[in-house]
């Protein structure tokens, strides 16, 4: 991931001196830590092997020009990418392998939970959902007090080991007395991990509650807040929120996550018609045959599915995940073929181009719904759409459906417009809106601002403070102090501090639009 | 009267009342304060103001639901056309917001029944307890006013007093003082907010830009005493 540039995600080694090349570029970075060093030295490794797709000259057309980006996941995948483990089922029955029981007290519970993170894989090698936490705990609470103390160093233990903020612990939608004392601890001890998200209903969620969620984010940037409802509608009840603001079925979780540059393909086009008759469907295709090769060597050539501990226990179920099929750079997309239109309207702004992007999201739903895997029955063998983050490499290239920053939107009809685009990616997307000062005085204002946001159609929300340290950006949490520190060459313990550094510092993020005093 | 002079509408308020709020600020005010930050408000005409019916404000707040739980007028002084006001809070309330309003408390509430009976809360500016204080600040009496005060109070709908804050010109203390008397037989019938304004110069006239606020440790002194006098909660801004 930190030897990716520029626009060629994908590294073919050719020869054993590239390898070394690279091998010695890793161990003397004195940027990476141990483990950031052994994690890039295993993924060096993995991409000796062939792309399970093969020599497919058109996807590696499609590759080079920047159209598809598989996010650097490596070539031979041999674990999913999210997994999202049934930590009830954990709660209830123990584990074999991990020779665990079943927690008798809050003690053990923390301390099973914390055992049985460190074994589950992911992309990033840590465990991107962490369950929903204050469910969990809150059963084994007695003692208000001591919970709190056993809590906090929980949540320190998680942000110290973790090293990577794409990790997920969900919250909500009932108020208990764990989430409370988990709400209350998060801003005192401004962690980066875990990205915590409220999954919030209105009929569900108690006002007090809800508002000391929002008081919290504009002190810590955490939790953000999913519309329980509307990812009950998509999953029904046994969905987590992972990874950046992931909705994906727990006890499952997903085979990976590659993604087309919308903008790149447009790119390509000379117009309008010729996009949508031959750029965009041959580039779905493309992808959708990259992500079905993969997903079947995963789970077909790698022994996962047949003998890790969370398959053979139940933890997880090889039809409950689903691949996902990412889309960025709406935005430049929609902007660029209206431009090739001699039109001078913008996405997000202009009624006719945010039309234009629904026409491209209908086109692509259709498509992608058109194609069975083999895999996924969770979601009827298809795939899952996901409105993603961004990754380095993106310059020019707007995260997901997001409208560009310096498009300067009133709030509403910012809102609105993502309520358009929201509905199609059960499996993620979300906005983050930058409030000012006069927001943490008023948290009911940002609380009605997000139930707005929800009624219109939006799934996942959040808010931080222009003025914190920790910030979000685009789906995960950092510190402004550590990006500092990175950039003076410092080690940092979580590996996301680099992903930040260029939507913070190239794209502009800390110049947004700030909701407070208008005046 | 189905129009009004407008000098703006702000969509999106967190400063103007519980929650969300569009704000819809009045031309004209009846006071001549020296901090007035809107000055430009104050003559009851204006070219920048607008005159707007009663359908295409509403418009606006509508275009503005579900984000909103309600609006805030404020001016200029928005009493002072309460007859607009009036048919404005009865259709949004079919709409199922709430109607706020900032108010220097001019106009008396006696006589504005249905109008109080449409409004949820009022923020009532108490710029100066002392008369001759008042007179010196704004140009006008506050008899009205306090009596004012007590009557919101004693019909539930004092939402909240503020008062701008300057160091040696106005007896501060003095005001927050008395206010809290006046309110003694109401706190214990409901929540009653403070705000403390520190003055501030900007968009104030040039003559008046010297005005300071008082010290940080005089801030938290007033904050004390108004707590301790039976205040649900006091914002210093
Ligand atoms: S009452 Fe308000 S609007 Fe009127 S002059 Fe005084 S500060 Fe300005």
């Amino acid at each position: 991931m930190v030897y990716t540039e520029g626009v060629i995600d994908v590294k073919i080694y050719r020869n054993h001196q590239e390898t070394v090349a690279d091998v010695t570029q890793i161990i003397q970075d004195a940027s990476l830590t141990y483990e950031q060093q052994t994690l890039a030295l295993a993924k060096l490794a993995e991409n000796q092997l062939p792309l399970p797709v093969g020599e497919d000259e058109e996807i590696l057309e499609l590759f080079e020009k920047g159209i598809i980006c598989d996010l650097d996941e490596g070539h031979g995948p041999y674990a999913p990418r999210y997994i999202l483990p049934d930590y009830e089922k954990f709660f209830a029955q123990g584990s074999q392998f991990l020779r665990l029981e079943p927690p008798k007290n809050l003690l053990e519970a923390i301390q099973t939970l914390q055992i049985f993170y460190h074994h589950v894989p992911s992309i990033t090698r840590f465990p991107v959902y962490l369950g929903r936490i204050d469910k969990l705990l809150d059963p084994f609470i007695t003692d208000r007090e001591e919970a709190r103390e056993q809590i906090k160093w929980f949540l320190i233990h998680l942000d110290r080991t973790i090293n990577d903020s794409f990790s997920h612990a969900n919250v909500g939608p009932e108020e208990t007395v764990a989430g409370t004392i988990i709400i209350d601890l998060i801003g005192e001890l401004q962690n980066v991990t875990p990205n915590l998200t409220i999954l919030y209903d209105k009929e569900k969620t108690s006002e007090a509650f809800a508002l000391s969620c929002v008081t919290s984010s504009l002190v810590c940037a955490n939790p953000a807040f999913a519309s329980d409802r509307r990812f009950r509608d998509d999953f029904g009840d046994d969905y987590g929120i992972a990874s950046c603001y992931n909705g994906l079925p727990t006890g499952g979780g997903a085979f990976t996550l590659s993604r087309l540059r919308l903008n790149r393909i447009v790119d390509e086009a000379a117009s309008r018609e010729d996009f949508f008759a031959s750029h965009l469907p041959r580039a779905v295709d493309a992808l959708l045959r990259f992500m079905e090769s993969k997903i079947k060597f995963l789970a077909e050539e790698t022994p996962f599915f047949t003998s890790n501990f969370l398959v053979k226990e139940g933890f997880v179920d090889l039809d409950r995940f689903v691949g996902l099929f990412g889309l960025v750079g709406m935005d430049e997309a929609v902007d660029n073929l209206m431009k090739k239109e001699g039109r001078n309207l913008s996405y997000g702004i202009d009624r006719e181009a945010n039309e234009l992007a629904l026409d491209i999201l209908d086109f692509i739903q259709e498509r992608v719904g058109g194609f069975t895997s083999g895999y996924g029955k969770v979601w009827g063998n298809h795939f899952l759409l996901h409105s993603q983050v961004g990754a380095a490499g993106d310059e020019g290239t707007t995260p997901g459906m997001r409208i560009a920053i310096d498009k300067d939107m009133p709030l509403y009809d910012h809102l609105r417009q993502a309520a358009q685009v929201h509905p199609y990616f059960p499996s993620g997307i979300g906005d983050h809106f930058p409030f000012d000062y006069t927001a943490k005085e008023n948290p009911q204002a940002v609380l009605d601002i997000f139930k707005g946001g929800f009624e219109s159609g939006m799934r996942y929300i959040s808010a931080y403070s222009e003025d914190g340290d920790i910030i979000r950006v685009t789906g995960y949490l950092v510190k402004k102090s550590d990006l500092e520190k990175f950039n003076q060459g410092e080690q940092i313990s979580y590996d996301t501090i680099q992903y930040a550094k260029e939507p913070l510092e190239k794209h502009g993020i800390l110049n947004r639009k700030v909701v407070g005093v208008n005046d | 009267m189905t129009e009004a002079l407008i000098q703006k509408i702000i969509d999106s308020s967190v400063v103007d009342g519980p929650g969300n709020r569009s704000a819809i600020f009045f031309q004209g005010c009846n006071f001549n304060c020296t901090y007035c930050h809107n000055p430009e408000t104050i003559p009851m005409k204006s070219p920048t103001a607008t005159s707007m019916t009663l359908k295409e404000v509403l418009a606006v707040i509508q275009s503005n639901i579900p984000f909103i739980q309600g609006i805030t007028t404020s001016g200029g002084e928005c009493t002072l056309q309460k007859e607009f006001l009036r048919a404005l809070f009865r259709e949004t309330k079919k709409l199922g917001l709430t109607n706020f309003m900032d108010t220097n408390g001019s106009v008396p509430f006696t006589a504005m029944e249905e109008l109080l009976a449409l409004t949820d809360g009022v923020m009532l500016d108490v710029k100066a307890a002392d008369n001759s204080e008042h007179i010196k600040l704004t140009g006008a009496s506050n008899e009205t006013v306090l009596q004012n005060l007590d009557f919101l109070a004693s019909r539930g709908k004092l939402y909240e007093i503020r008062t701008v804050l300057v160091e040696n010109a106005f007896d501060n203390l003095g005001t927050i003082r008395q206010v809290s008397e006046i309110l003694k037989p109401y706190f214990g019938t409901g929540k009653i907010r403070y705000k403390l304004i520190r003055v501030r110069s900007k968009g104030v006239r040039t003559p008046y830009r010297k005005l300071r606020p008082p010290s940080e440790e005089m801030i938290v002194n007033l904050r004390d005493i108004l707590l301790k006098a039976g205040f649900s909660e006091v914002v210093v801004v």
